[in-house]
C-alpha cells in the first residue's frame, strides 16, 4: 500500500473510533487499524456510557446503538465481611427522554461505533497489529508498520488510541512504563439472568437499570472497588485493586473476585445465573500527574493510552471519546489552514483539552491516586469501623443509648487515635479539594 | 473464608484464537525467575499463566487475556518480554 492518509488511527476503542469518526465525517482521508477479529474483541469496560460524551459526537445515536439500561438508581456500598452499609440514590427524573448513562455491553458498543465509523467513509481494517511507528531522519511519525505483509503505511498524523497499555508510546519512547501503583487490575464476569429476575431483584422496570459501586474489605486491604452494573439481561460482575497491591499482597485477582461474588449481600443478587465471560483489564489510574505528553511531531495520544481516567468516579470511555474527538477537530483545524502536524502546531490539542472536563477533572483529583495509595486504613480499617457503628447503633439489646455512643467513638479512637482521625479527615479533603 | 476456585473453569467461558507454536509473551531469562522472590507474576496473573516451578516460573500462554499486568508487576526484573499477538489472535471478546 503506498496511498499516504490524512490520519492512521490505531485503536477501535471509544477514542479511536471517535477520533477516526469525527475525521471521516469532516472528509479527510482516514485509516483506522484494529488489532482484534472485529472492533471490541480487545476492550474491555465495566460498562456505563456517559451520554454526553457520545452525543457530543453522534447526536441521534440513541436511535441505533445498542443500549442496555438506561440508569435511574446508584447505589454506593461499603462492605465488611458480614454486611454493607450503603447511600442510594434513585430518581424518576432519570427516566428522561435523553436520559443521562446507560449500560452497555462494551463489544456491541464498539461494533456499532465502527459501523458509524465506516459509515463516514474511514478505511478500517481489522485483525492487523501495528508492531512500530515509522519516522523519518528528523524524528517525525511518518506512519505505521503492521504485521501485514508491506505493512508500511504512511499519514500526515498518527493518532494513538490504543489502550492503556500502548506499548507503541512506549517503544517510540513517548510514554514511560506504567507504574504498577498507578494501574488497577481489574477482572469481570458477565453473569446471565432472565430480564424479569433482574428487574425484581434490582427493583427496576422496563428500560431502568441500577449501578452499585462497592468499597470495603471485599478487596482485603488494597486500594480498590467491585461493580455490579445491570445489563438487559445480564449482571456484569467485577472487582479491580491496584498492581501494587497485588504485588504486595500476593492475593489472586480470581480468587477476590470469587470472595466477592460469595458476601452474603452480594450471593443473592447473582443466585443462579450463567457466567459467560471472564474478562481481565488494566485501567489507567494515576490520574493528572501520570498524564504524558499527549502530542509531538507527526503524533497525537488519545484515551486510556494518555492515562485519561477519572477513578474516583469512574469515568474513563467517556474521556476517550472526548480527547478522540478533540484530537480529530484539532487534526482538522490544521488541515483547514494548511498547516504541517507538527509538534508546535498539535500542542493545540492539549490546550483544547485543559479548556475541557478532561484536564479540569484530573487536575482537581491529581493528590488522591498518591493519598489513596498511601493510606489504605481507607479500605481496611474504616469499612469495619463504620459496619460495627452501625451494628451497635441498630441492635436494640437493653443497653443504654449513651453507652452505644461511648462504644462507637471508642472504636473509631482505639483504632485510629484522635490523632490519626483527624489526620485522615484532614487528608481527605486536602486531596478531594 | 477460603474459596477454592479453578481460573480453568473461568477461561473456559472464553473464546481464543490461539496462534500455535508462536506465544506473544516470553519470559527473558529463567535464571533470573530463580532469584526473584516475591513471582508477583504467579500470583497477580488473571488467566494463572504463570507458574512456580522447582524455585522457577514456568508459563503458558494460551489463556492470555492480554492485560498486560505480569510486564508492569515484572518492571524491576524488567523479565517479561511482551507484546500483543499477531493480528486477529488470541483472547476474543463476545462482550468484553
Amino acid at each position: 500500500m503506498t496511498e499516504k492518509f490524512d490520519a492512521i488511527v490505531v485503536g477501535a476503542g471509544p477514542s479511536g473510533n471517535a477520533a477516526a469518526y469525527t475525521m471521516a465525517k469532516a472528509g479527510l482521508k482516514v485509516l483506522q487499524i484494529e488489532r482484534g477479529e472485529y472492533p471490541g474483541s480487545k476492550n474491555v469496560q465495566g460498562a456505563i456510557l456517559y451520554a454526553d460524551a457520545l452525543e457530543k459526537i453522534i447526536p441521534d445515536f440513541r436511535e441505533d446503538a445498542p443500549l442496555e439500561r438506561h440508569i435511574i438508581e446508584q447505589r454506593l456500598w461499603m462492605l465488611d465481611d458480614q454486611s454493607y452499609m450503603g447511600t442510594h440514590y434513585r430518581s424518576d427524573k432519570f427516566n428522561e427522554e435523553r436520559p443521562n448513562r446507560y449500560t452497555i455491553i462494551r463489544a456491541q458498543i464498539d461494533k456499532w461505533f465502527s459501523k458509524k465509523v465506516k459509515e463516514a467513509g474511514a478505511l478500517v481494517i481489522c485483525e492487523t497489529t501495528v508492531t512500530d511507528l515509522l519516522k523519518d531522519a528528523a524524528g517525525k511519525v511518518i506512519g505505521v508498520r503492521t504485521d501485514r505483509e508491506n505493512g508500511d503505511i504512511f499519514a500526515d498524523v498518527v493518532v494513538l488510541c490504543d489502550g492503556v497499555n500502548s506499548l507503541l508510546a512506549q517503544r517510540a519512547g513517548f510514554r514511560a512504563e506504567l507504574k504498577p501503583e498507578h494501574v488497577a487490575l481489574a477482572v469481570k464476569e458477565m453473569h446471565f439472568l432472565p430480564r424479569d429476575v433482574i428487574d425484581e431483584r434490582f427493583n427496576v422496570k422496563g428500560e431502568e437499570g441500577v449501578v452499585i459501586e462497592i468499597a470495603g474489605t471485599v478487596t482485603s486491604g488494597m486500594v480498590g472497588t467491585a461493580f455490579i452494573y445491570t445489563n438487559g439481561e445480564s449482571l456484569a460482575v467485577g472487582i479491580g485493586c491496584l498492581v501494587s497491591d497485588f504485588k504486595k499482597t500476593g492475593e489472586t485477582p480470581y480468587a477476590l473476585l470469587e470472595r466477592f461474588k460469595n458476601h452474603p449481600s452480594i450471593a443473592p443478587l447473582l443466585k443462579g445465573s450463567e457466567v459467560k465471560e471472564y474478562a481481565a483489564h488494566l485501567i489507567p489510574e494515576g490520574g493528572y500527574k501520570a498524564i504524558p505528553k499527549v502530542y509531538g511531531d507527526g503524533w497525537m495520544i488519545c484515551g486510556d493510552a494518555g492515562q485519561f481516567v477519572n477513578a474516583l468516579h469512574r469515568e474513563g470511555s467517556n474521556m476517550a471519546m472526548t480527547t478522540g474527538r478533540l484530537a480529530a477537530e484539532t487534526v482538522m483545524a490544521l488541515k483547514e489552514a494548511g498547516k504541517p502536524m507538527t509538534d508546535a502546531n498539535l500542542a493545540a490539542y492539549r490546550r483544547s483539552l485543559e479548556e475541557s472536563f478532561v484536564i479540569k477533572d484530573l487536575k482537581k483529583y491529581k493528590d488522591l491516586p498518591e493519598f489513596l495509595h498511601k493510606n489504605t486504613q481507607f479500605f481496611s480499617d474504616y469499612p469495619n469501623l463504620l459496619s460495627k457503628a452501625a451494628e451497635t447503633w441498630f441492635r436494640v439489646d437493653g443497653i443504654d443509648k449513651k453507652t452505644k455512643e461511648g462504644q462507637m467513638v471508642r472504636g473509631f479512637v482505639k483504632a485510629r487515635g484522635w490523632r490519626g482521625l483527624l489526620g485522615d479527615a484532614v487528608k481527605l479533603a486536602r486531596a478531594w479539594r | 473464608m477460603t474459596v477454592q476456585i479453578k481460573v480453568e473453569d473461568k477461561l473456559y467461558q472464553n473464546r481464543y484464537r490461539v496462534d500455535e507454536g508462536r506465544p506473544h509473551i516470553a519470559i527473558k531469562d529463567a535464571a533470573k525467575c530463580q532469584s526473584c522472590t516475591d513471582k508477583a507474576c504467579t500470583t497477580a496473573c488473571p488467566a494463572a499463566c504463570y507458574a512456580a516451578e522447582d524455585g522457577g516460573v514456568t508459563a503458558t500462554f494460551d489463556g492470555c487475556l492480554e492485560c498486560g499486568t505480569c510486564r508492569v508487576i515484572c518492571q524491576e526484573n524488567s523479565n517479561i518480554d511482551w507484546f500483543y499477538p499477531r493480528g486477529g489472535y488470541g483472547i476474543l471478546y463476545k462482550f468484553g
